[in-house]
């Protein structure tokens, strides 16, 4: 890769600043999100804090998880539609690319150019948001679910990778005598984890961070929102000021709580589930990535 | 030639007959498929007739090109079609020159270690969703303490704190500047991945030939990068035209919506908000078919000058 006979140490601690300046830049939002987070919210609005809290409080935190139906009820179906989306969009993805890597299946170029098609084609919103409306899927849960059970862009990405196991292994196991949904359950699906752990959190995160449908297709149904639509809803809200009212919407004690302190807890609430989950699946994604850049 | 035909047609139903499970399984995706993503197309017929929420196709009337008339003569429709290009040409064109040389520079960085604290640190905004980066960020461009009027007041490089969010010539740069923040990290793994399988011995060569490190990066790393550069501008230009979107529902507001009304949101507030199901369909229609245009005029262009074929 590269000679160690070009190494210049100034550019080398250039390049060491420089990227040490961009990690911080991008890092240091959350933080400054955080640390507001956790600061008294009355005396965070004084402004000024950067790097630590200044008044210790949990405040915001504690309004969303006592009492307040309105965002407990939405984080409990971001968590909701966040299991349920990624188990049927990786059963169903799975699936379908394990029944088209079959190189042999008649109909496998029509069905994959089929799907392929619609990652280029369209049909735009009102289109879509009238059939969901025929579908009868508007306001209710399997609006957030059915669109997605199988995307072109992961169909492709699981197909090459199931393509990829050796053919040894799905003779052996024919010739076992094994039938289709056997030869799916008990060997393409445990030799398929890390494709499967990259799919899994690409949807996950797409489920979890997703608002626009519950924008365009569920604000009529109050019990299908999301923590990231109710953040939506005050970051719409905070450019217009709020009556008590609307602040006691968002939590009970209004006289201690303010939307921006609220919105930075939902924030953190948001991000802290991501952050858990990803240092662990991150060796499966760069090899999932590169998967798709080099077959596709 | 018939008898050809005949026993290629008994091949076909006899391949048919011994995959008949394969096919049963296939077939409910195939539906699926055609429902979701096939049927709404159908629904283009509607920006033909004036067709009215409460009654059916057939008793609208026929108005032909009317609302695509109505659409190119609109003064909101071309700006939100400048937007939405302006847009997407800064964020193609900045974002990638930017992702590649992250990419380029972080492969240069010795201590793997630290290489890759960078990297994992970098990919981080991608994940997170573009409600909580836009929540991020109008804090820290608040006009009433946000930290950046904050630092730039300390440093006396302004006398009183800029109105970031509120003016409409700072909305593309802002727009842009988060997109980037949000996705350089992730965008980069690809070129790294594609870097690291750059054969040495081609530096090698160039050393031996006299190349230093920039010279190397020109001949050695960027061609070994062409093909797939190439293929990200051309996958993202199909794209264009859809770009923006929850940029400005998120942080748009009356000063600043010339600049920051893209075509996608156009298309929301004509139908979704007021309702008017077959102007939005039109405007829908004519982003899906510029969309397809551009991928297919890009991978033209790519063929020529590439070699490569994206959309094989």
């Amino acid at each position: 890769m590269l000679n160690k006979k070009y190494d210049s140490k100034i550019f080398t601690s250039c390049l060491t600043i420089i990227f040490g300046v961009i990690a911080f830049i991008t890092i240091y939002p959350f933080w400054n999100v955080f640390v507001i987070s956790v600061n008294d919210p009355v005396d965070a609005t004084r402004g000024g804090i950067y790097l630590w809290p200044r008044l210790f409080s949990l405040q915001p935190y504690i309004v969303i998880f006592r009492n307040n139906d309105n965002l407990t009820q939405a984080f409990i179906m971001s968590i909701l539609r966040t299991v349920t989306g990624t188990f049927f969009t990786l059963a169903c993805t799975t699936f379908l690319a394990y029944l088209l890597s079959d190189k042999n299946f008649i109909f496998r170029k029509f069905v994959t150019r089929l799907f392929l098609l619609t990652m280029y084609l369209q049909a735009g919103l009102i289109p879509v948001y009238l059939l969901y409306r025929q579908l009868g899927m508007l306001n209710r849960f399997s609006v957030y679910i059915l669109p997605h059970l199988v995307g072109a862009y992961y169909l492709i990405l699981m197909k090459s990778y199931i393509e990829d196991i050796p053919y040894s292994v799905k003779e052996a196991a024919r010739i076992d005598g094994i039938g289709e949904i056997g030869m799916f359950t008990k060997i393409i699906l445990p030799l398929s984890v890390p494709m499967l752990a990259t799919l899994g959190l690409y949807v996950a995160v797409y489920q979890w961070s997703s608002w626009q449908d519950t924008y365009f297709f569920a604000s009529n149904n109050q019990a299908l929102t999301t923590l990231q639509f109710e953040m939506v809803k005050i970051i719409k809200q905070s450019s217009s000021r709020m009556s008590d009212q609307q602040v006691r919407e968002l939590g009970r004690s209004a006289a201690t709580v303010t939307p921006k302190s609220l919105q930075y807890a939902i924030i953190i609430i948001s991000t802290v589930p991501i952050l858990m989950v990803y240092p662990f699946l991150q060796k499966y994604f760069v090899k999932g990535i590169t998967l798709g850049a080099v077959k596709g | 030639m018939y008898r050809e035909q005949q026993s290629t047609l008994r091949n076909f139903w006899s391949t048919v007959k011994k995959q008949k499970v394969t096919i049963l399984l296939v077939l409910p995706f195939i539906v699926y498929v055609v429902i979701f993503m096939y049927v709404p197309i159908l629904g283009w017929v509607r920006a033909f007739f004036n067709f009215r929420p409460g009654r059916d196709l057939l008793d609208s009337d026929f108005v032909g090109l009317k609302f695509f008339q109505e659409l190119f003569t609109s003064r909101g429709f071309w700006l939100a079609l400048r937007n939405t290009l302006i847009l997407a040409f800064m964020n193609l064109i900045a974002g990638t020159l930017l992702t590649l040389m992250f990419a380029i520079f972080l492969n240069e960085i010795r201590n793997v270690a630290y290489k890759r604290i960078i990297q994992t640190v970098s990919y981080l905004p991608h994940f997170v969703s573009w409600v909580v980066v836009i929540g991020i960020f109008s804090q820290l461009l608040s006009i009433d303490k946000g930290l950046v009027n904050e630092v730039l007041l300390a440093l006396r490089l302004i006398e009183k704190p800029l109105p970031f969010l509120l003016t409409g010539r700072w909305y593309y740069g802002i727009v842009t500047f988060m997109s980037i923040w949000k996705e350089m990290g992730w965008g980069a793994i690809i070129y790294l991945a594609v870097m690291s399988s750059i054969d040495p011995q081609l530096y090698e060569a160039a050393f031996v030939d006299g190349a230093g490190r920039f010279k190397s990066m020109w001949h050695v790393t960027l061609p070994g990068l062409k093909n797939i550069i190439i293929i990200m501008l051309v996958l993202q230009t199909g794209w264009v035209l859809n770009v923006g979107f929850e940029q400005s529902v998120l942080l748009s507001n009356g000063a600043i919506i010339g600049n920051a009304d893209v075509l996608s949101t156009y298309v929301l507030r004509y139908g979704l908000e007021m309702g008017r199901f077959s102007f939005a369909t039109a405007a829908g229609i004519f982003q899906s078919l510029v969309g397809v245009t551009l991928v297919l005029f890009a991978n033209a262009v790519a063929k020529r000058t590439g070699g490569i074929n994206v959309l094989s």
